[in-house]
């Protein structure tokens, strides 16, 4: 089913959609947006100059630095009394990335969402169980007024406790299931435990984001909960859920929704515009959002790009699964994390080293993060009480820094690996 | 009345204890008595040893991480009851043992347990004052 004629649009009738909105955006935030300005500025490019669609390449980028620069609010290109709501996502040295919302922002993440839950087959009728995690992160929230939009029924029962996550999708009668596709293994290992078989549920499909998972993750998901279960794409700069999806026919890749979301990928050393099919970091401008918008913001995933039209009739460019970063990023069930958050927090203990190696491995369906912190005379005792609270106290800030747990193993001196150079500061033992 | 104890940190990792002796017998320091205390990650051995300072540099130009502690010796003779009697009296006093181990020395008479305490004077003057026979750390290498 499709939700909007614009997916189905001749190229040429979706493209004069895009230049006409890129071109009252770059007004907008000429205007608006000083920081902004100022880049254009440099770049010694104008409003004016933005004619046709291949003119984008004439805009400076935006990056995450520039966010961090203007945090909290120095981006936004409305006054903060349009604005109505906030979400923010870790950043990378500790102030969180903050994005904006005025009421048509709200409705426009709703309606998107929505588009998106019907390339799924998601309908009225259904029954979404939502297990992304509401807070500030985007995930929870978004995925939620999508729903209400679509006009389905929607269960916000948010992350955790999957023993009732499973009688709540027993008894109620779930058909869709909205989590992480590691929590979506984690629910299944709990029905396992708990004797419930994915046939005494009403479960048809999943859709599952915001971290990285594989072709036999997706398989495994699958055959454990007797479902479809299908990838999603979002970013809290660009909007959160919403931004790409994969339709039920789709084997390439997810549609972009790129009349709201002008996608390119870019080479990201010469920061040079690649044809469709070749593999860089993913840029988005956002073409219909008021309070925080961004003119080619570099996103840091690595994707690639297809124009070729889908079987199920849209029009839309496809992005291909994410597969790496840019940057050092790691997602750890859901969560980003930069190792220079972990960094920060050990230098802030007192006697700490700032030797430290970052291990990443998967138990069962779930990521396990673990910090190896080697032990220097200063911190080290003859009394194992004492290097307990130690460890316990960097697991407790960490976890008050990036809202993860991780287990935090303390180590001899000098066993850490002293690379020449870079320090390899992350080992990714997962297999996904 | 205090004992010179080392202690080193050991990462749960084979070979390690292994390597902590082989470092000592090389450098010729004999060993009087350890413990070893571990968790699910990782270990710390304590030591006393004829050689307090050179073991420390040894072990620590080893490469290993290597504290040096205060303990208290205390002698008891070899029969049931010699540990009790000095626990009675730390328990009486109110005395926080943080740790303790114990080894029988040559001749058989007697045995020698290592405590650590919170408050090592008050723990120190008590036992004293109650009797009990504490040893220098020459005196326990000479046993």
């Amino acid at each position: 089913m499709i939700w909007q004629e614009i997916e189905t649009l001749p190229r040429a009738g979706l493209e004069s959609i895009q230049i006409r909105r890129l071109q009252g955006l770059v007004y907008r935030m000429y205007d608006r947006v000083l920081p902004y300005r100022r880049k254009m500025d440099e770049a010694g490019v104008k409003p004016g100059d933005i004619k046709s669609l291949a003119d984008l390449r004439k805009l400076p980028y935006t990056t995450k630095d520039d966010l961090r620069d203007n945090y909290p609010f120095g981006l936004f290109a409305t006054p903060m009394d349009d604005v109505i709501r906030v979400h923010a996502s870790s950043g990378t040295t500790g102030k969180s990335t903050v994005v904006g919302y005025t009421q048509r922002d709200i409705d426009l993440w709703a309606s998107v969402m929505a588009r998106c839950l019907t390339m799924a087959g998601v309908t009225r009728g259904d029954m979404v169980h939502n297990a992304y995690g509401y807070g500030l992160f985007t995930g929870g929230l978004g995925a939620h007024y999508g729903i209400e939009a679509l006009g389905a029924t929607v269960i916000p029962v948010s992350g955790g406790n999957s023993k009732r996550q499973i009688t709540i999708m027993r008894d109620f009668g779930s058909t869709v299931l909205l989590s992480t596709p590691s929590y979506a293994l984690n629910l299944a290992d709990a029905m396992a435990d708990a004797g419930v078989s994915h046939e005494q549920l009403k479960l048809r499909v999943g859709i599952h984001g915001a971290e990285p998972w594989s072709e036999n993750m997706r398989e495994e998901v699958e055959r454990k909960l007797g479902i479809k279960a299908v990838d999603i794409y979002g970013l809290s700069e660009i909007i959160g859920p919403g931004v790409a999806m994969e339709c039920l026919h789709s084997e390439h890749g997810m549609h972009i929704l790129e009349d709201n979301f002008l996608p390119e990928v870019i080479d990201p050393d010469t920061l040079e515009p690649l044809p469709y099919g070749e593999t860089g970091e993913l840029v988005f401008t956002t073409l219909t959002k008021e309070a925080f918008p961004l003119i080619r913001y570099r996103t840091k995933d690595i994707s690639r790009l297809f124009i070729e039209p889908c079987g199920c009739g849209r029009t839309l460019i496809r992005m291909e699964k994410v597969t790496g970063r840019t940057d050092d990023m790691l997602i750890i069930r859901g969560v980003n994390v930069f190792p220079s958050q972990v960094e920060h927090v050990l230098v802030g203990v007192e006697g700490v080293e700032p030797h430290y190696q970052i291990e990443v491995t998967r138990e069962g369906s779930l990521d396990v993060m673990s910090v190896l912190v080697e032990v220097s005379e200063d911190i080290f005792s003859d009394e194992i009480k004492v290097l307990e609270q130690l460890s316990k106290k960097i697991q407790a800030e960490i976890k008050d820094m990036l809202g993860v747990t991780c287990k935090v193993k303390l180590v001899e001196p000098r066993s850490i690996q002293r690379s020449e150079g870079k320090a390899q500061r992350v080992i990714d033992r997962r297999k996904i | 009345m205090r004992v010179e104890q080392i202690a080193v940190f050991l990462e749960n990792k084979s070979g390690r204890l292994a390597e902590i002796t082989r470092i000592l017998a090389e450098n010729d320091i004999n060993i009087r008595a350890l413990s070893v205390a571990d968790t699910a990650d990782f270990g710390i051995l304590r030591l006393i040893v004829d050689k307090v300072d050179l073991a420390k540099e040894v072990l620590r130009s080893g490469g290993f991480t290597v504290g040096k502690t205060n303990v208290v010796a205390v002698e008891v003779p070899d029969r049931s009851g010699g540990l009790a009697s000095v626990l009675k009296v730390v328990n009486e006093a109110g005395l926080n043992v943080e740790y303790m181990y114990a080894f029988v020395n040559k001749s058989g008479a007697n045995a020698v347990l290592i405590f650590r305490f919170d408050e090592m004077d008050q723990a120190i003057a008590i036992l004293q004052e109650k009797g009990f026979t504490l040893l220098t750390g020459a005196q326990i290498c000479a046993l």
